[in-house]
């Protein structure tokens, strides 16, 4: 062997270890964070956590029941907006899929999924706290359930594609109505694939902190009915966070552990049941 | 029906642009184009100059990919060549998993983590090492440029890493048995047949990964210090457009002000649309090439 | 075809009907390469059986048989490419000039042996770039630009590309591409090229210029190629290989193979009574 390949072997045995390396940079990464929140937070986590609402500035204890229960108000409420439009939408784009308005609307679906989160926020916010003059969890929910629609609108639509053409036709052949075999036939059969993209849509938003900074803003109370401002989950983090608190520290620590904890799962529930037949769509 | 709500999305889209449009109209007569130009931001004397948070979006941005994309295509190269599919396809879920952790976790990894470890060891590391380049020097306050481009490193990586590694999974088996055919060793048969073929594609994800580092807000915000200031530091404080919007906007008197702040969201939103629109014809000239080959 | 003298071979059939070539007949020295006892497996799945042959110096071997019969398996065995696949896993000895090629550094040996393959594959570059890659990263003796005219004239497509080197590779015909692949292979001056179906992706006049071009190769170069165009092997090759489920059943100088068959098997093959 000459030197020159005995060098060319050595390099290529280098640079294909490296790949390995940079490999395990990356997924080590995410289990770096669930160390790190489990160390940090897992002690404050306590019923008191779930519970109760925050204590007055500067003294320690008390919790993000508020929060949870916000977060949760928002994300119901973002659904009704995020998933008829979303889902209705796709069942259009499915049916009408080679005309022109299908491609302008998924141009348009894409697009609102670029957009960066806290331009959504400031979308929002002329749309529905400029006119009522307050901030709400109906602006909150408004913002992060215009996140959820091109998620829902893209996977509703390939699911749809997704199922097999004999499928539809079998129930046209038998006499059934186009809509009735929407309804009847084709929604059923992508079903399961629909209702895992709308969680991984749920979870995706869930996590978001920019479109609710002026928005639902925060509250360090119960928030009454859908107008008021609201705590929410990421809210809270990124304030406590901040602040120089050592109490609150250690709770945002804790808030980001169940947050991160909620969001994992779903994504891991919902993948495995996609991967068992049905492709996971990119979002 | 369906049609209504299909047709809701164009409208929001619309209404969108519009609103970020004429909510931004106060500035734009004023300042016209010097407001990419100008340096100052002083809300007291409403000035308002969009320079030191273009700048710092640019540069944190630029950091990140700086890292980002050597690791991100070799961990995707490892994935795509090297690793058996049993080892790849695991691997590969929990690089899924890592884009889906919300950007205020990494915000608090940052806060807590990465900001004393710079403050402590990487930046006075660095500066006694490379302090002669003007890149590395001034007070470590472990704020700053460099930790807001490590931290948005960490969040684009999974995007590079996903759509390289399908990329490079599509280039044609006879390509990389063409090189090998010809005496290269694995090596080179992946970095100088490989990869090239899949360049279109690579450079697709590289575009996706800027556009969601320009878009961050809540990370970033978390760790670049919040000073419009422009320097040739990367250990420097600094601010991006992204971050100044989410702390100001509630702070915004005035109407000026406001609409500045909102002047800004559009130029992230029009900055994003574009890199979004340049990724996506990159992704459609990689799938077009790939079915167009060797034809007679 | 060509002038110089034949060598006889004589074929022993055993009682369980596969073939052993004797190569009394034959000088060593003629035989560029050497298969003794082959058999290979993917994972369990056994596909090829106990296969002795050679590959004769500056003569073209044709490897002919039905679809799924192991000739490429075979062929690709010559430069180790099985080796690109998990699983696959080969018994037996192969030489290179007396050399086993198993037991030698791969990337070395894929510059002796070099591959054609069936679809044409060039890489996304330029055409001059295509054939300089070789000898780049092998290291050349010669100035590259020196080999890639050498290479492109060996291959037959020098003038028609000569005025266009700078242009993508794929601006070319499918019958150019191939031609270029094939002086790619050219470039890094191998002793044996290995063709893999070369013209079945190629219209009837491309094919007819590759043809013509491996009995000029041959002088230079051994070629052994796998073919499922029985008349591409009468016309082009000097021995040829049949192969059938994976085992070898005849191998002998062409024109007694084509005429004067000595399996039953091999007669109907190539009366087109299957395949």
């Amino acid at each position: 062997m000459t030197a020159r390949l005995r060098w060319r072997k050595l390099v290529s045995g280098f640079m294909l270890t490296m790949t390995g390396v940079c490999a395990l940079v990356a997924v080590s990464v995410l289990f770096f964070i669930l160390g790190y929140l489990v160390y940090h937070g897992g002690t404050a986590i306590n019923w008191d956590f779930f519970t109760k609402l925050p204590m007055p500035v500067g003294e320690t204890g008390g919790g993000m029941a508020n929060a949870i229960v916000g977060s949760a108000k928002l994300l119901l409420l973002a659904s009704l907006i995020g998933v008829p439009i979303g889902f209705f939408g796709g069942i259009y784009l499915a049916e009408f899929s080679g005309s022109k308005v299908a491609f302008v609307v998924r141009y348009a679906a894409d697009l609102l999924n670029g957009v960066p989160s806290i331009v959504i926020g400031i979308f929002a916010y002329a749309l529905v706290v400029l006119p009522f003059k307050h901030f709400s969890t109906i602006a909150g929910a408004f913002a992060i359930g215009l996140m959820m629609i091109p998620i829902t609108l893209r996977s509703t639509e390939e699911f749809l594609l997704g199922v097999p053409r004999a499928l539809r036709e079998g129930s046209m052949a038998l006499g059934a109505s186009k809509w009735s075999t929407i309804i009847r036939v084709v929604v059923p059969a992508a079903y399961r694939g629909i209702m895992t993209a709308i969680l991984l849509a749920l979870a995706r938003v869930a996590g978001e902190t920019a479109p609710l900074l002026f928005t639902a803003f925060g509250n360090r109370y119960w928030s009454p009915g859908w107008g008021q401002p609201t705590a929410a989950l990421p809210l809270v983090i990124y304030n406590y966070a901040l602040s120089p608190y050592e109490d609150w520290h250690r709770q945002a620590w804790a808030a980001g552990l169940v947050l991160l904890g909620l969001i994992l799962t779903v994504n891991i529930v919902a993948r495995v049941i996609l991967s068992r037949g049905v492709a996971v769509p990119r979002s | 029906m369906t049609f209504l709500f299909a047709a809701s999305v164009v409208l929001i889209v619309v209404l969108l642009v519009f609103e970020l449009w004429t909510g931004s109209a106060l500035p734009r007569h004023k300042f016209g184009l010097n407001f990419f130009f100008t340096k100052v931001w002083d809300p007291i004397a409403e000035e308002f100059g969009a320079l030191p948070f273009i700048y710092g979006t640019l540069v944190t941005a630029g950091v990140a990919l700086f890292i980002a994309v050597p690791l991100g295509i070799g961990a995707a190269i490892f994935l795509a060549e090297l690793a058996p599919q049993k080892l790849s396809d695991p691997l590969q879920f929990f690089i899924d998993l890592l884009a889906a952790v919300p950007s205020v976790i990494y915000g608090l990894l940052g806060v807590f983590i990465v900001i004393p470890l710079m403050r402590q060891w990487i930046q006075p590391a660095l500066k006694s090492t490379l302090g002669f380049l003007p890149l590395f020097q001034g007070p470590a306050y472990g704020v700053g440029f460099f930790t807001a481009g490590i931290i948005l490193a960490i969040m684009v990586i999974p995007y590079i890493i996903s759509v390289s590694r399908e990329v490079l999974l599509s280039v044609p088996r006879d390509q990389r048995e063409a090189a090998l055919a010809l005496g290269s060793t694995r090596w080179e048969s992946t970095w100088k047949v490989v990869v090239p073929f899949a360049k279109t594609g690579i450079m697709g994800s590289i575009f996706l990964a800027l556009a969601r580092a320009l878009g961050e807000t809540v990370a970033v915000t978390m760790v670049i210090g919040n000073t419009p200031t422009i320097s040739s530091s990367l250990f420097s404080p600094g601010y991006s457009i992204a971050a100044v919007i989410a702390n100001e906007f509630t702070e915004a008197t005035g109407d000026l002000y406001l609409q500045a702040l909102i002047e800004l969201g559009l130029v992230l939103f029009l900055l994003t649309f574009v890199l979004n629109g340049l990724a996506r014809l990159l992704m459609l000239l990689t799938t077009q090439r790939g079915s167009g080959m060797g034809q007679a | 075809m060509h002038a110089s003298a034949r060598p006889e071979l004589s074929v022993n059939l055993k009682p369980t009907g596969i073939a052993n070539t004797s190569r009394e007949t034959i000088a060593p020295e003629s035989m560029r390469m050497n298969i003794s006892k082959v058999n290979f497996f993917y994972g369990e799945k056994q596909t090829l059986f106990d296969i002795n042959m050679g590959i004769a110096t500056n003569r073209v071997t044709a490897l002919i048989g039905p679809s799924g019969c192991g000739k490429s398996t075979l062929l690709r065995t010559f430069n180790r490419m099985h080796e690109t696949v998990r699983n696959a896993r080969l018994d037996g000895e192969i030489l290179l000039d007396g050399q086993n090629i198993l037991s030698q550094d791969v990337t070395q040996l894929r510059r002796r042996v070099g591959m054609v393959f069936q679809r044409p594959n060039p890489f996304p570059k330029s055409i001059f770039e295509n054939v300089a890659y070789g000898p780049k990263i092998n290291g050349s003796n010669l100035p590259i630009a020196e080999i890639v005219e050498k290479s492109l004239r060996r291959a037959a497509l020098w003038d028609e590309v000569k005025d266009h080197l700078h242009k993508s590779a794929y601006e070319l015909s499918g019958g150019q591409q191939q031609r270029l692949c094939i002086a790619r292979g050219l470039a890094v001056e191998p002793e044996v090229l290995l063709l893999d179906e070369p013209c079945s992706a190629l219209d009837p006049i491309s094919t007819a210029k590759i043809e013509e071009l491996l009995v000029q190769l041959k002088d230079s170069c051994t070629i052994a190629i796998v073919t499922h165009n029985m008349q591409q092997a009468a016309r082009v090759s000097d021995y040829t290989a049949f192969l059938l489920v994976g085992q070898l059943v005849e191998f002998n100088p062409t024109p007694q193979l084509f005429t004067t068959p000595s399996d039953p098997r091999t007669e109907a093959y190539i009366t087109g009574r299957f395949g």
